[in-house]
């Protein structure tokens, strides 16, 4: 997670690239630092998720500019490949406050086993003006899956869906 | 007694570069580790459940070792540490308690024997309880500038038939730490509360200037009469 100063707070603008900018160095070095966190190889990593948590003085579409334009290359680049969408969430929130971060396999979108979230929250974070940005990275599906569907294993990898 | 089951352990590092004023050149570091563990004295009143905490041993040891490597490894940068507990529904705040000895001596065994008493705090609590951990330095608990404290929880814990332990230790003071107060640094502990130097000052008739953090800390006069 990283606890950033939201450059928009408090106004309203157009043009976000900056933001998007942010979400593209945000991307790799999150992912970089959760792959070191879990004390694995970037091609051991098995799915991924991201959030942004606004607070009160931003608008969601900060959160959108983070997320969406820019973050999601570096970050496959920390996890090599990663052919399937990044699953994410946003909302507006503040200190305390919890962010549920979606997780879904890196290769293969329909990985029922490896779909998942995670919960992160910290006590102090985000103030008005900040943006608190998550990256998840996995090297595993749920703990005991059996609800069927398709596995890790018979996924191709090749569309990011299946 | 029985084994130790861990259900889970989650390691976390913050850190903290500013909060609003110059940016600091080395940031801070706090880090947790928690463990999730089966409570073996859930739903029963025990007695005698001293023994627990020999059971504990080989887990504190193994928090604080990998305690010292989320902080890079050496343990000669970690100042300030402190140690909770948050027991399920089913069990009893004295359950926690069981933590204080394995938890505390086994952060002052990894840090070679780090003088102060570790901070603690417990309770009682449900799934997604989140508990404030008291952090003070490691060899003076007067060390004004290091009290600091780090909050823990998880989504899906303590259930009732389990506890949540956790450590915690940090790097240094507070990011903007002014509040005045002892200072933090390289030096000496004498008893576990205040600098050996304070105290060879108060002993040897103040010949050297005396820092007003040294007024302030001055001990109580009976326990003053011992030393001399």
């Amino acid at each position: 997670m990283a606890v950033i100063a939201n450059p928009f707070a408090g106004r309203y603008v157009e043009d976000l690239t900056p933001l998007m900018d942010i979400g593209a160095e945000l991307g790799g070095l999150l992912g970089d630092k959760c792959v070191a966190a879990l004390g694995i190889s970037s091609d051991q990593a098995e799915s991924y998720g991201k959030a942004v948590m606004v607070g009160e003085n931003g608008e969601l579409e900060h959160a959108a500019a983070i997320l969406h334009p820019k973050l999601g290359a570096p970050l496959r680049k920390a996890v090599e490949k990663g052919a399937a969408l990044v699953p994410s969430s946003k909302k507006m929130g503040g200190p305390g406050q919890v962010l549920d971060v979606p997780l879904g396999h890196k290769e293969a979108a329909y990985v029922r086993s490896h779909f998942d979230g995670i919960e992160v929250r910290l006590n102090d974070s985000p103030r008005a003006n900040e943006l608190l940005v998550a990256v998840a990275v996995t090297d595993s599906g749920r703990p005991l899956p059996r609800v069927g569907g398709l596995t890790h294993g018979a996924a191709e990898g090749i569309d990011g869906l299946r | 007694m029985p084994e130790v089951k861990i259900r889970k352990i989650i390691s976390c590092t913050e850190e903290i570069y500013h909060e609003g004023g110059p940016k600091a050149d080395t940031p801070l570091r706090r880090a947790a580790v928690v463990a999730v563990i089966e409570n073996p004295f859930a739903g029963t009143f025990a007695e005698d459940i001293q023994p627990f905490m020999d059971d504990l041993k080989p887990l504190g040891l193994e928090m604080a070792t990998r305690l010292v490597g989320l902080l890079g490894g050496d343990p000669a940068v970690v100042e300030g540490y402190g140690k909770g507990a948050i027991i399920g529904a089913a069990g009893e705040l004295e359950h926690g308690a069981l933590w204080h000895a394995p938890g505390g001596y086994a952060m002052r065994d990894v840090l070679g024997g780090a003088k102060a008493i570790v901070p603690s705090s417990k309770k009682v609590g449900g799934v997604g309880a989140r508990l404030d951990v008291p952090v003070t330095h490691i060899e003076a608990s007067y060390v004004r500038s290091h009290f600091d404290s780090m909050e823990i929880g998880l989504n899906d814990a303590p259930r009732a038939n389990e506890m949540v332990l956790t450590l915690v230790m940090t790097t240094g003071a507070r990011v903007h730490n002014r509040a005045g107060g002892l200072q933090g640094g390289k030096m000496r502990g004498k008893d576990g509360l205040r600098w050996a130097e304070i105290y060879e000052r108060l002993r040897y008739g103040l010949r050297k200037p005396i820092k007003r953090s040294a007024k302030l800390s001055r001990p109580p006069l009976a326990r003053r009469w011992l030393w001399r």
